[in-house]
């Protein structure tokens, strides 16, 4: 006997995804979910971009990590409200759900927040697959790793509304071709937006921040 | 790797969409359309599923899984074509606004009770 059932599978973290996007809605809270691969400088490039938008933009952070909270408290440093998700208790899982995202949110004053970055766990293929509810994208790359990660990792930047080539202070260093790399992303996702640039001496922060302001403002 | 989530919500649809009639249902075939770009290894989900469904009505489940290609549309000149590799611009016009039609289900389409 065969049943029919044509269910997505992902149905119920959609579900809870689409609930949170009203919240934030309600709330006015512009919500980026902040991917990459480990390694590529995320927390770093978040630390500067806070203390660049903050107190202006009243930011709040919820960060994901398989069991550690080094990354919350470098964050916190900057004065933003940052609560870690360790997904160890949920088996290590490989990114953040919808769910989790619910329950640390509701837990955070909204009402008091312009801005919800979500830094999500460092690996780009898990996270793309699951909507939080977020209003942006934005994919963290950095010149230490190979020029086709976004050609292994296609759905990552196809849904992707912008993208950060970090650490281009090492290029003089690297046998490293930042065109291609750039070019490679333009392949999956023509016209997004990339910002190479360098968390650690802030050349080529302006349009990053720019990006983000604007993409903020539009939502208050 | 979020395989075991996958294979855990598609254990509780199949679960669900059991008649309640049926005594001691043993579902033998569950049939799965999976895009090429869903971000699902299908080694690891048959290797999930074999861990998450002992003791359960689905154990010992066959997988049938239908691959669904990639298909894009392109916005300016209204192209279709199957996405081969990587790329997604228009081979057409080499304009940049594309729409996926398809490539990223992760479904069960049905299943099958044994007899
Ligand atoms: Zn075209």
């Amino acid at each position: 006997m065969e049943i029919k059932v044509q269910k997505r599978v992902l149905e119920a973290n959609e579900t809870m995804a689409e609930k949170n996007r009203k919240l934030f809605a309600e709330k006015k809270v512009f919500v980026l979910n902040m991917m990459s691969s480990p390694g590529s400088g995320k927390t770093e490039t978040l630390c500067k971009t806070l203390l660049r938008i903050m107190p202006e933009i009243r930011t709040g952070v919820i960060v994901g990590d398989i069991c550690t909270t080094n990354d919350a408290d470098r964050l916190k440093e900057t004065g933003a409200v940052a609560v870690q998700i360790n997904t160890d208790q949920f088996g290590g899982d490989c990114h953040l759900a919808a769910h989790l995202i619910e329950r640390t949110a509701t837990q955070m004053d909204l009402d008091h927040l312009d801005l919800l970055i979500v830094e999500n766990i460092g690996n780009l293929v898990c996270p793309a697959e699951f909507d939080i509810g977020e209003d942006a994208r934005t994919v963290v790359l950095s010149v230490t790793e190979g020029e086709d990660k976004p050609l292994k990792y296609p759905l990552m930047f196809r849904l992707a509304d912008s993208a950060i080539l970090n650490k281009i202070d090492l290029l003089p260093y690297l046998d490293y071709n930042a065109k291609e790399a750039v070019d490679n992303m333009a392949e999956i996702h023509p016209g997004m937006p990339v910002f190479s640039l360098s968390a650690k001496t802030e050349e080529g922060f302006e349009p990053w921040i720019e990006w983000l302001t604007s993409k903020v403002n539009s939502k208050i | 790797m979020h395989e075991m989530g996958v294979a855990q919500q598609m254990v509780d649809i199949a679960l669900a969409a059991i008649p309640d009639d049926i005594e001691n249902p043993r579902v033998a075939v569950l049939n799965l359309r999976i895009g090429k770009l869903a971000a699902v290894v299908e080694d690891s989900l048959r290797f999930c599923m074999e861990v998450i469904t002992k003791d359960t009505p689905l154990e010992g489940v066959n997988l049938v899984i239908e691959t669904i290609d990639v298909r894009a549309r392109c916005k300016d000149c209204g192209h279709e074509w199957v996405v081969e590799g990587p790329a997604f611009r228009c081979p057409g016009c080499k304009q940049g606004a594309v729409e996926l039609l398809s490539g990223r289900e992760l479904e069960i389409s049905s299943l099958e009770l044994a007899d």
